[in-house]
């Protein structure tokens, strides 16, 4: 019996990493469901981008305010990180504060963790007071009703428990480690859980145990619950933005891709020599690739990774013009659209037993509406304004791209220009013979 | 008519068997579009003065496909593409300048996927160009005292980081610069990008045009200027809008250019 915590504690822990392992794996899967993209080039740049937007948060503090709490809330998520270290060692080996014998250096480190926690405690709270009293604009856009903004404060109240617990079990230490408790060594300087031990004073040190240890318990399993939660939630981001900022955009944000297989397609057709009435060689009966996309396998991995690393910030949202101005469009919300119906997807494949089985359902008109992708300019705001180099504009095009050339459904003054620019090479009807009168005029 | 451009097409350098300096793109707005053309007699009448050896391609250019690409007709674009780069690269061209954004963009990074390798300038940094080694020179000081609020093109901007060219050329004009609230890389769009300029605006409670003007009348500008044809239409509407057509006035860069020096 002597040993059950230690065995209870391994079983949690391999149930908890075990269960986000197989998530990971989905996810992975999901995200692989899109269609090749070659980003193997730039080693160096994307490292750098990588290191500079994700590590070094470089683009979180265009805005200070949130960007300040957002920085607090990262630098301790990392560094507490260490003490769930010495907590999972402990929790395996059956010692406490193993770490303890890193003397001063220990007592600095516990003590720098508690500063960093009560710091996640304030701006966890200025977060959700942001959200849920001054109701800043970007999160009471309607794509936010429900489950996103509850999945939003849940992920503070989280956060916010887990520091509390934290913070408690440090307290309870302490007063143990002041009465010369078994096994509770004099370690660690508590300059912030010190204000706690008034609270537990006139407990008995079977009492104060019992609240150290549940703490304890609470907390470890409370992060691994955490983990778990990831995967259903907006917070991916805190894994994904690493990989999502290595593979963003390195080319100016100008820049287009130029369809391949459309190129093949103009090249065929300006060939002199190419015989128009030519019979298709025997093996070439492979259906013509679709052009553009209108469900989510018709994007890029890289656009399904963006939209998993979407953390519905919706910055992207507020500096886009076409949302600014009322219309339907919101950068977000195309992102949020493409993660929900890729999950949806996912669960078609994994009760078909590995099939994706069509649902009647698609990404175009069931997610996003043509009024969403008509209002767009291009401006690329929305990809300058995302703090994980998520790029919703290249989604927007790829999807024009499906409605133009699939279902010439473009709107009627659009198809008056290009019918303009295929008769006389400009998007008026003026004839290209006086191309050079404004010389005269 | 005004005075006498000097304007000479590729195949008049063809047939006198030379190569100009530089081709000047003039696009479809700068052909076309009333204000627009006014952009390039303006240009063309700074490209004189410097003595540029240019050339246009006259009767011969037809649409990058810019516009057909934003609005999703990917197949348009490469059709306008690679009929211009067959000519653009029957003439050997080395060299283009443009003043529309639009143009610069997709000529810049977009033609060379398909065989069209150019060194591409927009005319702001052309025009920098010629002031910095002395080809141009502005003395004049029509403008000394205005102000002047340049609104950045997102396809000059954001889309390609070319921030400082227009900026160094409108201090030439000795006008006072004033920026606007959201300028360089967080400009806000006028709304005639990625194909809007040619259809009516999808639903909302506002034109983006008519806020972005708003953005630069808080400068209380005498001048807005730009540097792209279809902000100058937006920009000029939007101040249409605000009913202060009688005190601000939009222009391109060359323009003010060409003006302060009474070209």
């Amino acid at each position: 019996m002597e040993y059950l915590p230690n065995i209870v504690f391994a079983v949690a822990l391999v149930l908890g990493i075990g269960f986000f392992a197989r998530n990971v794996k989905k996810l992975s899967r999901n995200i692989k469901l899109g269609k090749d993209v070659d980003v193997s080039d730039n080693k160096s740049q994307r490292w750098k981008n990588m290191a500079k937007i994700a590590l070094g948060q470089t683009k979180m503090v265009v805005r200070p305010i949130a960007g300040l709490m957002h920085v607090i809330v990262y630098v301790g998520f990392i560094i507490i990180n260490i003490e769930v270290l010495e907590i999972i060692l402990d929790g395996l080996l059956g010692t406490h504060r193993l770490f303890s014998s890193l003397g001063s250096l220990y007592n600095f480190l516990i003590g720098s963790f508690e500063v960093l926690a009560l710091l996640v405690i304030v701006a966890v709270v200025v977060f959700w007071i942001r959200r849920n009293i001054i109701r800043i604009q970007r999160f009471i856009k309607p794509e936010m009703k429900g489950w996103p903004k509850t999945d939003g404060n849940m992920i503070l109240y989280i956060e916010l428990v887990l520091m509390t617990l934290f913070l408690t079990m440090n307290a309870a230490d302490f007063q143990l480690q002041q009465l010369g408790a078994d096994h509770y060594m004099q370690a660690g300087t508590f300059p912030v859980s010190q204000f706690i031990v008034p609270l537990l004073d006139s407990l008995s040190e079977s009492s104060l145990i019992l609240v150290e240890r549940t703490a304890w318990w609470l907390h470890i399993l409370g992060i691994l619950a955490f983990l778990n939660y990831l995967y259903y939630s907006k917070h991916l981001h805190i894994l994904l933005a690493f990989p999502n900022t290595y593979y963003g955009k390195l080319k100016p944000q100008g820049q287009f891709n130029n369809l391949e297989s459309v190129t093949n397609e103009v090249k065929l057709m300006m060939d002199p020599d190419a015989d128009p009435f030519a019979a298709p060689a025997e093996d070439d009966v492979a259906e013509p690739e679709k052009f553009g996309a209108s469900d989510v396998m018709d994007l890029n991995w890289v656009q399904l990774l963006n939209a998993y690393t979407c953390t519905e910030c919706g910055r992207c949202t507020s500096e886009c013009p076409a949302n600014q101005t009322g219309k339907k469009l919101s950068p977000r919300k195309i992102m949020m659209d493409t993660r929900d119906r890729l999950e949806e997807v996912g669960k078609i494949i994994d009760a078909n037993k590995g099939e994706f089985v069509p649902d009647g359902k698609q990404l175009l008109d069931d997610y996003i509406s043509r009024e969403e992708l008509w209002a767009c300019t291009t401006c690329n705001a929305c990809v300058q304004a995302c703090p994980v180099s998520i790029d919703p504009l290249s989604i927007i095009v790829e999807m024009r791209r499906y409605l133009v050339m699939e279902q010439s459904a473009a709107p009627t003054e659009l198809n008056n220009m290009m019918s303009n620019i295929e008769n006389n090479g400009a998007p008026w009807p003026y004839n290209q013979m006086d191309r050079l009168n404004w010389v005269n005029e | 008519m005004s005075e006498q451009l000097k304007v000479k097409t590729m195949q008049e350098f063809m047939s006198e068997g030379k190569q100009p300096e530089i081709l000047f793109w003039v696009g479809s707005a700068g052909s076309y579009d009333d204000r627009a053309k006014k952009i390039s007699r303006a240009f063309v009448k700074l490209l004189n003065k410097a003595d540029v050896d240019f050339a246009v391609l006259g009767t011969e250019e037809s649409s990058t496909g810019d516009v057909a690409k934003r609005a999703g007709n990917e197949f348009l674009f490469q059709m306008q593409a690679m009929m211009n780069i067959e000519l653009l690269n029957g003439y050997e061209i080395k060299r283009i300048v443009t003043c529309d954004p639009h143009s610069f963009n997709t000529l810049k990074n977009e033609y060379p996927g398909l065989g069209g390798n150019y060194d591409v300038v927009h005319h702001t940094q052309y025009l920098k160009e010629l002031l910095d080694n002395g080809r141009l020179t502005i003395t004049g000081e029509g403008y000394k005292g205005k102000r002047i609020t340049f609104h950045d093109p997102c396809y000059l901007g954001r889309a390609n980081s070319i921030f400082d060219a227009p900026r160094e050329v409108l201090s030439k004009t000795k006008a006072e610069l004033v920026e606007m609230k959201r300028h360089k890389k967080t400009a806000l769009c006028c709304g005639a990008g990625g194909a809007q300029m040619f259809k009516e605006p999808e639903k909302g409670d506002m034109d983006i045009n008519v806020l972005r003007t708003k953005d630069a009348l808080e400068t209380k500008p005498n001048i807005i200027a730009t540097g792209c044809p279809y902000c100058n239409t937006m920009m000029t509407d939007g101040i249409k809008a605000h009913e202060k057509e009688d005190s601000v006035t939009v222009m391109d860069v060359a323009e003010l250019l060409a003006n302060a020096q009474g070209l």
